[in-house]
């Protein structure tokens, strides 16, 4: 693929609160402390809408949000970004309150929960939010969701020559569903991907797809069982490279049998 | 942009397994939906309900039964589709095939299912038997169909409602278009369950009647369920081919569509623009038509708006029902069976066309030669998809 340039960065998991929070913490030049994560009513919602959102929209918009209000970010507004959603599970709260009810002698399925269970409402939320009309890719690639959505993003902005602002995420899902699944944090990362570079960029990224590899791993115990409990946490080992303003290649495990390279160059 | 040429294509729904099956239906006038309820549901509807599905999946894929991927391999057992994988992977090689598939609600019914026996005494448990990775997950459809192939190309699930199993045609060609792959297995697989069935209903879009788009007393939806496959490659061969697509966001509503189409119209437009074809080269339209009331307007003045009002359209839902997040490979195979065949489907159950919709819905069966057919699928979250098919001589 052709090279394309990382403009802002949002970061959102237990311990690591906003990318301003998280950079030194991936740096090493603070231990990580696994924390819960504060609320965080998504403000570019109506207060009404603000008050219902899922916990699937909460967090989707917290990262879109921490990207879109970086310091140094001053790029395009929200409406002229493509977006990509990318999240293994969507809302699994959703799905465990409707299996419930339908459980129930009354089947009553709540029409909100309804519409809120598709797995692009986050997706469908921000475009009503932003006022964004342009092409919006809601997927899942299980555990490999993040490095799908990156490549996703990426021929976004290669084939379709637009910025995009990728969001991937995924929810801890409640008991029952916490025992049957391999989710077990509340993660997301968004990144806002251009085909130019422009005077603010953070860096350049090479993609290309290699046969199955190891993939890049985190040396501290904690950041690493982070990176493993959550499909979007998958993306740690990218953003220390940036928090340290490095360069060298990262490993993803793709969702075929094959691993994506990525080779990011600070700016 | 470069045309994609479809080396083969399979679809299955409630008209039956196979191309075929579905072009003999639209010949007898035959529809697919009937008031047979399913599983425990006691909704007073009519569903478009696929044959075939009661026996678990077998070997070494066993643990990936549910509903979902019974309907994938029933499906992929059509139209000699799987022995042309097996050529398509001598030819690109495993690893450069890619897997793009849409679905709404994937194995979701073992979910239900696994909900029901819960274990009161063990804290609700679910039971040990309910496998989370294989059924419900959303990529679940496409890890179940590239192991079934043998594919090893990248791969994901779009999940946007409706419009998903459209939305595969263009990321498969972007990824191609971006050497990510050589070639590409789209589609898409939606099965009946419980969450649809209710869900639509709790928002009152579940139509008591038949589904009946167009119609001026028409009131909401039949759900269905469907799969369908097709091979996309570079070729210059003669055959059918993805000649554009067309993706927007509405920006409007969750749950239901901008009542001035400009969503709609934007997407149609792109997917226009991309085929290098001007309004008056699109022979038949396949309306996204869900036949709720609020939906078939807001097409309509989309389609008027870009194509005018003389152009052959019809929805296809009063046959199959609506099939969620099959809708999109469903109705693109019906658009690819017009052109081969020569035969445009009327807009079953239409009793009296509504007189405020402008375009041309045909209330009859049409034999005609087409060149090129578009295809709309319009989902919740306002995620809007259209397509352009032709046949290259």
């Amino acid at each position: 693929m052709n090279p394309l340039y990382i403009e802002a960065v949002g970061c959102f998991a237990p311990g690591l609160d906003g990318w301003v929070t998280a950079q030194p913490v991936l740096r090493g030049e603070r231990s990580y402390q696994r924390e819960e994560l504060p609320p965080h009513p998504p403000q570019r919602l109506p207060a009404n809408e603000r008050r219902r959102a899922t916990l699937a929209v909460r967090i989707a918009f917290r990262v879109a949000e921490d990207a879109l209000g970086a310091p140094g970010f001053t790029g395009r507004s929200p409406d002229s970004l493509a977006t990509v959603f990318a999240s293994s599970d969507g809302d699994t709260h959703v799905v465990h309150r409707t299996s419930l009810a339908l459980a129930g002698p009354r089947r009553e399925v709540s029409p909100t929960d309804f519409h809120n269970s598709v797995h692009n409402a986050a997706a469908g939320y921000w475009s009503i939010a932003v006022g964004a009309r342009l092409p919006s890719v809601s997927l899942s690639a299980c555990h490999a969701s993040f490095a799908a959505g990156l490549l996703e993003a990426g021929t976004l902005v290669q084939a379709e020559d637009l910025d995009c602002l990728l969001v991937a995420f995924d929810v801890r899902p409640p008991a029952p569903l916490l025992e049957s699944w391999s989710i077990t944090e509340s993660a997301a990362v968004a990144l806002i991907l251009s085909p130019r570079r422009s005077a603010g960029a953070l860096a350049k990224l090479r993609i290309e797809l290699v046969s199955s590899v190891a993939e890049t791993t985190m040396d501290d115990v904690a950041l690493e069982f982070l990176r493993r409990s959550n499909p979007a946490a998958r993306a740690l080992p990218l953003l220390r490279l940036l928090a340290q303003r490095g360069f060298g290649p990262v490993l993803l495990d793709g969702a075929g049998e094959h691993s994506l390279r990525v080779d990011l160059e600070s700016l | 942009m470069k045309p994609l040429r479809i080396s083969n294509y399979t679809v299955t729904s409630a008209l039956g397994p196979g191309r075929a099956a579905q072009l003999d239906a639209l010949r007898a006038q035959r529809s697919g939906l009937s008031q047979t309820p399913f599983e425990t549901c006691t909704l007073p509807t009519w569903i478009g309900q696929v044959q075939g599905l009661d026996a678990p999946l077998e070997g070494e894929l066993a643990s990936w039964d549910c509903r979902n991927n019974r309907l994938a391999e029933l499906g992929l057992n059509q139209d000699g589709f799987i022995e042309s994988v097996d050529r398509l992977r001598q030819r690109h090689g495993a690893p450069r095939v890619g897997v793009f598939l849409g679905t709404s609600t994937s194995g979701i019914h073992q979910t239900e299912l696994a909900y029901r026996v819960r274990d009161h005494e063990a804290g609700g448990a679910l039971p040990p038997s309910f496998n989370f990775r294989t059924t419900q997950n959303i990529f679940s459809c496409a890890d179940f169909v590239r192991r079934r192939l043998r594919l090893e190309g990248v791969s994901h699930v779009i999940s946007t409602a409706c419009s998903s199993s459209a939305k595969v045609f263009a990321s498969a060609w972007r990824a191609m278009q971006c050497g990510l792959c050589d070639a590409a297995v789209v589609g898409g697989v939606d099965s009946l369950c419980l969450t649809t069935l209710h869900g639509f209903n709790a928002l009152q879009l579940l139509s008591a009647d038949l589904c009946r788009p167009a119609d001026v007393r028409r009131d909401g939806i039949s759900i269905g369920e469907a799969a369908g496959f097709a091979i996309l490659e570079r070729s210059d061969q003669p055959g059918p081919a993805l000649l554009g697509y067309g993706e927007s966001s509405d920006a409007h509503h969750m749950s239901s569509p901008d009542p001035e189409g400009r969503g709609a119209m934007a997407a149609m437009s792109a997917a226009l623009q991309r085929s290098g074809l001007a309004p008056g080269d699109i022979d038949y339209v396949n309306l996204h038509g869900t036949g709720t009331p609020a939906n078939d307007l807001a097409e309509d003045k989309a389609v008027a708006a870009l194509l005018g009002t003389a152009t052959p359209c019809s929805s296809t839902k009063g046959w199959t029902g609506h099939t969620l997040g099959a809708a999109g490979i469903l109705e693109a195979a019906l658009c690819l069976l017009a052109i081969e065949h020569g035969l445009l489907p009327r807009s079953l159950n239409t009793r009296e066309r509504d007189p405020a919709l402008q375009v041309a819905v045909l209330l009859e069966n049409r034999e005609t030669r087409l060149r090129h057919a578009m295809s709309n699928s319009f989902g919740f979250g306002g995620s809007n998809c259209s397509l352009v098919f032709g046949a290259r001589g």
